[in-house]
């Protein structure tokens, strides 16, 4: 830092604390209700410390969920995890495969594979929703976890970040394999991938918290409790009249819809910014 | 170049792209053929009797008013983001940036945003606006006279998106930010401190002209992300309305084609919003070219 007077020096502490408390007002007044009763909720204004209901609360949320549902916040949970790991896992490996082809094997075709792949990068679902939804409904997948997850795997930021990564490996390692006698399988599973793990666990993160994350997919194509994602939960627990809403159970899963994913990028930060700052290279 | 080393083989190859191409054409070619194909038909919601009508669903909607203040909004909305959270992330990583003490706790505590769902991050700013039981709602009521009912006035509707929209996007434009400013190389500002420019001219003058391909890649991903994932908190927030004051081209499109049944007029938004998508993704593309062969 070059400045060097005091005043210069605190004022990049004052400043960052100040939005970080901005960033955490709401996080603070959804955790304080999800403490509360309804009747402190709907008292507006709403008492601005915790109350003693937290294990009641989050009880409830978790094991039945609110009133006008009828699905509990740990069946969502395991909704949402299934959605996001699928999502996660599933692009990953199928990525890996496409970007080994298209990197390591000359085959007729190679150039159409790429482009047909490189042109899906940023259409977002929003856009086709009602043909995509049609495909789906076709295939008998409405209310599925294949249904939620299968579209969701489309786009090719994966194989475009494995791709670059490929490129960058020596050619070497492979023809010497081969002389080795290995297979070309062989070489992917035991020598490519082992390499790849750094981007590999950039793009779980990425995708993680995209799947967990996903919103309009899950509300058009699941209509049965058993499938809601914790987003769609708490969009029909929402859905009614302001007073018949339970906020206290609603915030209880808003912060239950909120912590893994946090978890997920505070824990792996390191990859996840390379992750980012990497695909778009 | 020399050649390089590819492995021989025939079959295997195709069985490897084989999974990747089967979603692509299922769940990508086959809904975006589609989408264009029944623009240009009538679809009776209930009878399934289908008239090709040629350009007819697009000319409905350049005529209709509804479909233009909604690509108004849109655009609004898309700016108001942009700017607003493209200039708060900026000026935080820069402070972030200025070697202190706790920069990595800093760091972590703006990031961690981005991990929340846009649809979240809707619901967290509507609980702290609802006109009933909202703290800020309340607050802005009994001591400033303000009364906030964002479902009864527009432009109240407007800026509570943008507020929640933006909250999130600010994590995200921070991460680019920050890795932008690290690598701006700290002899040329401290050699311009010592010719005697100070902070505001060393930013202007050296530090934002470096930050340049950053600041343009962003401008490029929060249209991308104001025009088209921001459905989620629209669609929890204010439902479009009041009326169909916050309608924007995303959540028509999903309306018309959902609720109104009208797949038509649905699809025809569909392929124009594409049409859009590629044109912004070109303009990324023309863009990095330029900058790889610098």
């Amino acid at each position: 830092m070059i400045e060097q007077r005091k005043s210069a020096r605190a004022f990049p502490h004052i400043v960052l604390w100040l939005s970080i408390l901005i960033i955490l007002f709401p996080i603070y007044f959804v955790f304080v209700a999800s403490t509360r009763t309804n009747a402190d909720i709907l008292s507006a204004p709403m008492p601005i410390y915790p109350g003693s209901h937290l294990i009641e609360n989050y009880g409830r949320a978790l094991s039945e969920g609110a009133k006008n549902l009828g699905a509990s916040a740990l069946t969502m949970m395991k909704n949402s995890f299934i959605m996001a790991m699928g999502i996660a896992v599933g692009k990953i490996i199928v990525s890996l495969l496409a970007a080994f082809a298209i990197v390591f094997f000359n085959f007729p075709g190679r150039k159409f594979c790429f482009w047909a792949i490189f042109i899906t990068l940023m259409l977002p679902v929003e856009v086709r929703i009602m043909p995509t939804y049609k495909v789906i409904s076709d295939l008998g997948m409405l209310n599925s976890y294949a249904g939620l997850i299968l579209p969701m795997i489309v786009s090719a930021t994966a194989v475009f970040l494995f791709r670059q990564f490929f490129m960058s490996v020596p050619r070497e390692i492979a023809e010497a394999s081969q002389i080795d006698g290995a297979t070309s399988m062989q070489f992917f599973r035991s020598i490519l991938v082992p390499m790849t793990r750094t981007p590999i666990a950039a793009m779980f993160v990425i995708q993680f918290i995209y799947g967990w994350n996903q919103y309009l997919w899950p509300l058009l194509i699941t209509t049965k409790q058993e499938y809601y994602t914790l987003l769609i939960g708490i969009n029909r627990m929402l859905s009614g009249a302001d007073v018949l809403i339970e906020w206290q159970i609603v915030m209880a899963t808003v912060l239950l819809a909120l912590i893994p994913p946090v978890i997920v990028v505070i824990v792996m930060q390191k990859q996840f910014i390379a992750g980012m700052t990497d695909t778009e290279k | 170049m020399a050649k390089q080393y590819e492995f021989p083989s025939k079959g295997l190859p195709y069985l490897l792209v084989m999974p990747q191409m089967v979603i692509v054409f299922l769940f990508f070619f086959w809904p975006s053929a589609q989408a264009i194909w029944q623009s240009f038909f009538l679809q009776d919601p209930f009878g399934g009797r289908v008239i090709f009508v040629g350009f007819e669903n697009y000319t409905k909607l350049f005529s209709d008013p509804d479909y233009w203040a909604s690509f108004r909004v849109s655009v609004l909305f898309a700016l108001a983001i942009t700017f607003s959270s493209m200039a708060i992330s900026l000026f935080l990583a820069i402070q972030t940036n200025k070697k202190i003490r706790f920069d990595s706790f800093y760091k972590t505590m703006m990031i961690w945003p981005y991990a929340v769902a846009t649809m979240v991050a809707g619901v967290l700013w509507l609980f702290m606006f609802n006109p009933n039981v909202g703290v800020i709602a309340w607050f802005l009521k009994y001591k400033l006279g303000i009364e906030w009912n964002h479902l009864l006035k527009a432009d109240q509707a407007f800026w509570l998106l943008t507020l929640a929209a933006s909250w999130k996007q600010i994590s995200y434009n921070f991460v680019f930010f920050l890795a932008g400013l690290q690598s701006v190389p700290l002899p040329l500002v401290e050699a311009a401190a010592i010719d005697g420019a100070g902070p505001v001219k060393r930013f202007w003058k050296i530090i934002f002209p470096m930050l340049s391909p950053t600041t343009f890649y962003l401008l490029v991903m929060n249209l991308v992300y104001g025009f088209f994932e921001t459905f989620p908190i629209v669609h929890q927030v204010t439902a479009g309305g009041p009326g169909k004051a916050t309608q924007v081209l995303v959540y028509k499109v999903w309306r018309d084609g959902v609720i109104n049944l009208d797949l038509g007029g649905s699809s025809a938004q569909s392929v124009i919003l594409m049409i859009m998508v590629i044109a912004l993704t070109v303009v990324q593309f023309r863009f990095i070219e330029r900058k790889v062969t610098y």
